[in-house]
């Protein structure tokens, strides 16, 4: 009974007064519907500016052959491809195969380039997801510490800290990691994956998954499991690094906010203990712009994706990518990046929802 | 207030009145000489503690960086791309001694030498870059806010989707239409900051957009448009002048991300050849497969010259930040000064 009257009384003021509540009040689905198809542009956008610009120097074919075949031979594969039609055909044919879920075929190896993205896209999600993991581990308590002490030395320290994690690529953090615990002490492998042996032994599962923890996890075999996940080590700390100073930094700039704010005050003086006051009270609110700059993060992860996995050889996009670079084969280059652009604008999207669920005050 | 020395609006006819220590100082710097009032000094005379020893930090590895750039020829035993002296070989990854302070790497480069010749190519990327950026972005951003109407939607839309790109991504695709990867040294540079010009450009027109457009309604710029004053004047000097205030902290993060994704460019292989120029992320790129075999000289010291050019600016950029930005400073120095205020 009480919980009927709550809503009547809660809907009234709702629906009747000013249009500027009432579209703030039932705004979440149009919220998100509208955000999703913002996504439309911003992909379409890059799909347009990225084709034409891969193609204002000349035709892949060219590119990837240019050297080694006769101007006749050239023309005649440009021919075949397609190449030679005027590049706003080719333009509306590319989107064309887009809208049906083609991306094109990649030259040097025949391969689409959608299998390409299903082949590698999940070692890169795997990596991009331990590196996560490593960053909020290391970043937000840290960045509550350097917060509780500011202005003292811990703080300095973990200031320098987190500007160094952002000074220092991450290929020179893999490097460094590369010579002190491979080289150096032994502990963990140079690169790759998974060793030799383990592969075998993963090649006995059925319907491999792309993620190689969850198929030693389901194959229940304790050696294979610390194979891969030795493995996995050090490239998700190169990564999560990266992500991890500026974990920190957000923790710490936004926990100084909350911490001066009247309700901490008054928190304490009902003798809240301080470690509660930090962990509860202080920490909360100074999260809400973690997960706004997370969706940044993913589009600057990926970008720290292809160096990451080009130091250790981790075999997904980012390692593919820049193989297919080495090639000179463009189609997959184009098609590799424009799908990384489509991941980016989706998990923007994501982002933002999770924001506005957070936060009643990010709806727009 | 003399004629000879117009105040723009909003700075000098007591508008800030509410900041007390703000225009304190403000009022306090105005006084002192020309060469105390340059962006960095009068931030090194209001820092204090650690966000001194920070900017200090930082403007020393910056000037350090700038001088190696200027006497590389001086500094540098040997050239970039020299593998021997007088027709003998230094040999291939000879490890520190007195003849290669640093090493030799694969090829038999001294290390030393690319290592000092690499601040030419990251000084010069990082200018070309920024400037670039800075030039386009501004006019852009000035022209769209000011103009608005269709041409403002669409290069908003367009800067929002390249902002939401990977910025690495980008830089690769531009570096493939400019030089289809490999190139000489000036076309390599070019092709590295017209690349790193692209991503930044967004930026620079976000900030300055959002200034103009709310500019636009003030009174003054009005005023300037009752009187007569043509377009290009009013955006030139009433709002440009107007909507800089955050371009410094932009400009230095830019320049030490101009570095990080030159060096990221040259390690994946989409540099500058290492005859034409010497290029720290080329040589790290080249020193990976060192490292598993123990070789540590190789990568080592191009890692560290590219944490130090980054740590300079950045530390620079941060303090400068911080220091602008009252409620960041260092409560020490404020409770100190009103203190003496009380006081007194």
């Amino acid at each position: 009974m009480t919980t009927g009257l709550d809503t009547e009384v809660e809907n009234t003021p709702a629906s009747t007064p000013a249009p500027r509540r009432k579209r703030s009040g039932g705004g979440l689905g149009r919220y998100i519907l509208v955000r999703f198809l913002l996504i439309i542009p911003t992909v379409f956008i890059l799909m347009t500016v990225v084709f034409f610009l891969m193609r204002i120097t000349g035709d892949p074919i060219t590119a990837a052959l240019g050297g080694r075949l006769t101007p006749d031979q050239l023309a005649q594969r440009r021919a075949e491809a397609g190449y030679d039609r005027p590049l706003i055909v080719q333009y509306f044919d590319y989107l064309g195969g887009v809208l049906q879920g083609d991306f094109g075929m990649s030259y040097t190896d025949r391969t689409p380039v959608t299998e390409i993205l299903t082949t590698y896209g999940g070692a890169t999600f795997e990596l991009v997801v331990y590196a996560v993991v490593v960053a909020l581990v290391a970043g937000v308590p840290l960045g509550m510490i350097a917060a509780r002490t500011r202005d003292r030395w811990p703080d300095a320290v973990l200031r320098v800290v987190a500007i160094l994690g952002y000074a220092t690529p991450v290929f020179f953090v893999g490097l460094l990691l590369k010579l002190v615990f491979s080289a150096g002490l032994g502990w963990l492998p140079v690169a790759g994956r998974i060793s030799t042996r383990g592969e075998l032994t993963m090649g006995s599962i059925l319907n491999p998954s792309p993620f190689y923890l969850l198929d030693a996890l389901r194959l229940g075999r304790v050696d294979v499991l610390i194979d891969v996940a030795s493995h996995a080590v050090l490239p998700a700390i190169a990564l999560g690094v990266l992500t991890g100073g500026i974990f920190l930094r957000l923790v710490r700039t936004n926990m100084i906010g909350t911490l001066e704010m009247q309700y901490i005050d008054s928190a304490r003086s009902r003798g809240v203990s301080e470690s509660r006051l930090t962990t509860r009270h202080a920490l909360r609110p100074a999260l809400i712009p973690i997960v706004t700059v997370m969706g940044m993060q993913i589009a600057m992860m990926l970008g720290g994706a292809v160096l990451t996995e080009t130091t250790f050889e981790w075999n997904g996009l980012g390692y593919m990518l820049a193989e297919y670079m080495k090639a000179r084969d463009y189609v997959a280059v184009q098609g590799i990046v424009m799908m990384l652009a489509v991941i980016v604008a989706l998990s923007n999207f994501v982002v933002d929802v999770v924001a506005a669920l957070i936060d009643p005050r990010v709806r727009y | 207030m003399t004629l000879s020395n117009p105040v723009p609006p909003g700075e000098g006819d007591g508008t800030d009145a509410d900041l007390a220590v703000e225009s304190a100082t403000v009022a306090a710097t105005a006084r002192s000489p020309w060469y105390f009032r340059l962006p960095v000094v009068s931030h090194l005379r209001r820092s204090v503690g650690l966000q001194r020893g920070m900017l200090i930090t930082g403007v020393v590895l910056v000037v350090g960086l700038l001088l190696t750039a200027l006497f590389a020829p001086l500094l540098a035993p040997y050239g970039f791309a020299a593998t021997g002296v007088d027709g003998v070989k230094f040999g291939g990854q000879q490890p520190p001694s007195a003849e290669h302070l640093l090493g030799t790497t694969v090829t038999g480069f001294d290390v030393l030498s690319r290592v000092i010749w690499g601040t030419r190519t990251a000084v010069a990327v990082m200018v070309c870059a920024v400037i670039a950026s800075l030039f386009l972005g501004v006019a852009l951003g000035l022209l769209s806010g000011y103009v608005g109407g269709w041409l403002d939607r669409v290069l908003v839309m367009l800067a929002d989707a390249i902002y939401a790109f990977p910025s690495l991504l980008l830089a690769i695709v531009m570096s493939i239409v400019i030089s289809g990867g490999q190139s000489g040294a000036w076309g390599g540079i070019m092709a590295a900051a017209i690349s790193i010009t692209v991503v930044f450009v967004p930026q620079y027109f976000r900030v300055i957009r959002a200034e103009v457009v709310r500019l636009k309604a003030e009174p003054f710029v009005e005023a300037a448009k009752v009187i007569g004053t043509g377009h290009r004047r009013i955006m030139g000097t009433h709002l440009l002048r107007n909507s800089t205030r955050t371009l410094p902290l932009i400009f230095t993060l830019n320049s030490s991300e101009a570095i990080l994704t030159l060096a990221a460019l040259g390690f994946l292989g989409f540099g500058i050849e290492p005859t034409s120029a010497s290029e720290w992320g080329y040589d790290l790129n080249r020193a990976m497969s060192d490292a598993t075999s123990g070789i540590w000289w190789t990568g080592l010291f191009p890692g560290l010259a590219i944490v130090a050019a980054v740590l300079g600016v950045t530390l620079v950029g941060e303090s400068i930040n911080d220091l602008n930005d009252p409620r960041l400073r260092t409560r020490r120095k404020r409770s100190r000064a009103q203190r003496k205020k009380v006081t007194a």
